[in-house]
């Protein structure tokens, strides 16, 4: 595939932007935060995704989806990055339907996925137990049980776990690792909701003696580890297609910035210090682009690289996300440090994404490791 | 797309038979390389049997036209020769500026009757070219070049000097930047011409680095008689000539901090010579050092991907050339410096067999030029900030 737009993207890129400038700036994420608005997102503005077709962006048309691909949704959510707008896109549009697209059963897909096209169920990933990201569940344990399984154990950092009416949960089961579709509302399930430094909201899940039908399982038992490799991979450039319109944003602000502020009588953007740095995080960003664009085909193309390119697109957009939205601070000086300018936020949205589903060290390490040293 | 595929089976089939099984592995050392010219001496019958098949076939310069002795080659066809070679590891039958710089310029600004007598020796290795642009006080500000180019009624009296000429003291001929109007301001007096080294009042003395090798040349003119047809786009208008054939130099300058095909990664090399635990490096710094070097050089790998598809796709990024040729130059400073710690005290002979005759050492100390040489990664900078970011001053 070649690593450029067609037009029907272009398009939806287009689509994606006017819509959400015009919708949902950052004052959106402001009125949500001034509001202590519970849920951290807006159900008025996630019916609007709907009706656009966004969340069944990546299902098949025989559940109602568009079957657009993975580059698509990777689109909105770049630029959703632009506007910093909350919502359980990736979450459940992106993440979980992929999960149930690699493996859930005819009866889980025909059950779940048309009531994800029509926004009425919001799934969240619960992976994470300890303050780093790690694919392998430690504590949280599945027993077998008179043909039942019963799962016991916490799970933190479950981005959208407030909202969610189902968990895609990670467990070690007797000999390795199984998924498990898990309704929030099942008996031994607690939610404890909390809020995040960009206004966004999380959860940590406690499951106590929850049981669970072996038709909840989703993908094989005890060798779900590979496939919960796959879903995070698939959440790990949705991440990074998020940072990439984040750092964007960020610069392209900063560039108007640099030629607007006048210091010593001339435009700031005139000195050389500056303007070297701008033209560092300009090429940083057009690798970035070219990551982000070749991580979503792979995808879509599901191609043997696809757990590389994962890991040096999300490591490497972490990477350049921070520096963009600190040198845009830097470079903003004074103001950038207020609340009262959009461009503080910037930050605040990458330092979430950045944790989530490995940080760059994770990802440096995993790289190596796939390269063979 | 079967006939893509029916093409490439034809190009296999082709190689396989004409390519010497010597032609088959990289270069060794620099002194494999086959640059052609007047004075060249093949160091076996392979490689001379290998650039003639090759230039009889138009594939030393595949995507020129065939009457200026290319293939006349779509980037679809170039790319898959390419592949093709590199499944075959086979050498380039001809490394030459003439090719690589020259041959662009003349295509796009150059006249029919110059394009005929330039383009079809070049292709066959038979005359060597040398670039003149630099001068010992036009470095970074090369509009200020002053190489004197006098009108003298029917031919052009060149003098002056050019620096870190590229072999300069082996080179047939060069194209050449000179001021032709010494009273117009300093991008708009410069053409660009081309004369023959062997022309008398030409004098090459080579440079010395600090790699030990010697492939610049200091080239001084005095009183050379430069031909009046041999200018390249019109009179006084050469730097716009010299500006684009500075971003196709970048360009390729930018893949230099690629590994090419049949390369060992620098993780892979490491991984080889040093201790492992569990698969991992035992140095972990050094592997997390390697690590990054790895993602940014497959990082650069796709942007250079992505700019030639848009290119085709008809959205063009304009000024990134400078983009790559900082990227490329200062990433393959940085697989020197890798290798370096990997072979550590083996990295630091200078003679001998046995270390190539310093290979990885020289290379390391000349990698150190790359971001100097074609541009310094400064002045790289300082374009994007200006052409792409509009930043002002």
């Amino acid at each position: 595939m070649a690593l450029v737009l067609n037009d029907e993207q272009l398009m939806l890129q287009d689509a994606a932007r006017h819509f959400l400038a015009e919708r949902a700036p950052v004052k959106h994420l402001r009125e949500l935060r001034d509001s202590d608005d519970p849920d951290g997102f807006s159900r008025t503005l996630w019916s609007e995704f709907v009706e656009m077709g966004w969340t069944g962006i990546l299902v098949p048309e025989a559940y109602g989806g568009l079957d657009y691909g993975y580059t698509g949704i990777g689109l909105i959510l770049e630029e959703c990055g632009r506007t910093l707008t909350p919502s359980p896109l990736m979450s459940t549009a992106m993440v979980a339907v992929a999960a149930l697209e690699l493996a859930g059963s005819a009866e889980q897909r025909s059950v779940i996925l048309p009531e994800v096209v029509g926004g009425r169920h919001l799934l969240a990933l619960a992976c994470d137990e300890g303050p780093l990201h790690a694919p392998e569940p430690a504590q949280c344990k599945a027993e077998m049980r008179e043909g039942h399984f019963v799962l016991s154990g916490s799970k933190k950092a479950v981005v959208d776990g407030h909202i969610a009416q189902s968990f895609i949960v990670s467990s070690r089961t007797e000999s390795g690792a199984s998924l498990f579709l898990v309704p929030a509302g099942a008996s031994g399930v607690t939610v404890q909701r909390y809020s995040v430094l960009d206004t966004h909201v999380a959860a940590t899940i406690e499951f106590n003696q929850v049981e669970l039908r072996p038709d909840q399982l989703l993908g094989p038992p005890h060798q779900a580890q590979g496939l919960l490799d796959r879903i995070l991979d698939v959440a790990r450039i949705g991440a990074a297609a998020e940072m990439l319109g984040i750092a964007r944003e960020a610069f392209e602000q900063t560039v108007d910035y640099l030629k607007q502020r006048k210091q010593f009588g001339v435009p700031i953007g005139s000195f050389q210090a500056l303007q070297h740095r701008a033209a560092l995080l300009f090429g940083e960003l057009e690798l970035c682009q070219s990551l982000v664009l070749k991580a979503l085909h792979s995808l879509d193309e599901d191609s043997d690289d696809l757990a590389e390119l994962a890991s040096l697109t999300k490591a490497k957009l972490g990477e350049t996300a921070q520096l963009a939205t600190a040198e845009a601070i830097q470079m903003h000086g004074g103001i950038g440090m207020t609340d009262d300018f959009d461009i503080g936020f910037y930050i605040k949205r990458y330092r979430i994404l950045e944790s989530l589903y490995g940080d760059r060290n994770f990802h440096l390490d995993r790289f190596a490791r796939l390269r063979g040293y | 797309m079967t006939e893509l595929t029916e093409y490439r089976q034809e190009v296999r089939a082709w190689l396989e038979q004409n390519c010497p099984e010597s032609m088959r592995s990289p270069y060794r050392s620099e002194a494999e390389v086959c640059w052609g010219g007047r004075d060249f001496k093949f160091q076996s019958k392979d490689q001379e049997t290998w650039l003639r098949r090759m230039a009889e076939q138009g594939w030393t310069a595949p995507t020129w036209p065939k009457e200026y002795g290319g293939a006349g080659l779509g980037r679809v066809e170039a790319k898959l020769l390419k592949a093709e070679l590199a499944r075959l590891h086979a050498r380039p039958p001809l490394v030459s500026f003439g090719i690589s710089m020259l041959g662009p310029a003349l295509l796009k600004f150059g006249s029919e009757a110059l394009r005929q007598q330039h383009l079809p020796p070049i292709t066959r290795g038979e005359i060597r070219w040398a670039q003149g642009y630099s001068e010992p006080n036009a470095g970074s500000d090369l509009a200020s070049l002053a190489a004197r180019c006098e009108d003298q009624g029917d031919h052009y009296l060149l003098n002056g000097s050019k620096i870190w000429t590229s072999y300069g003291d082996h080179a047939d001929w060069m194209f050449c930047l000179v001021r032709t109007d010494f009273e117009a301001k300093k991008h708009e007096g410069i053409s660009f011409v081309m004369f023959d080294m062997a022309s008398p009042g030409v004098t090459t003395r080579p440079i010395r680095l600090i790699s030990g090798k010697s492939p610049f040349t200091e080239t001084l003119f005095e009183n050379v008689r430069v031909e009046k047809n041999q200018v390249i786009g019109e009179v006084n208008q050469g730097w716009t000539v010299a500006k684009y054939l500075l971003t196709h130099e970048r360009e390729m300058i930018a893949s230099t901090g690629l590994s090419s095909a049949g390369t060992v990664p620098v993780g892979k090399t490491a991984a080889q010579s040093l201790a492992t635990e569990d698969g991992r490096l035992r140095d972990t710094i050094l592997r997390a050092d390697i690590a990054r070097f790895e993602m940014n050089e497959r990082a650069l790998e796709l942007t250079i991907e992505r700019a030639r598809d848009e290119v085709k796709a008809g959205v063009s990024l304009g000024a990134t050339s400078s983009m790559f040729k900082y990227y490329g130059t200062e990433l393959n400073k940085r697989r020197q410096e890798l290798l370096m710690s990997i072979y550590g005290h083996d990295a630091l002979s200078w003679e001998g067999q046995a270390s190539h005759e310093g290979r990885l050492a020289r290379a390391w100390l000349r990698s150190k030029g790359n971001s100097i040489e074609g541009g310094t990664s400064e002045i790289q900078l300082n374009i994007v900030a200006k052409r792409i970011l509009g930043l002002p001053g």
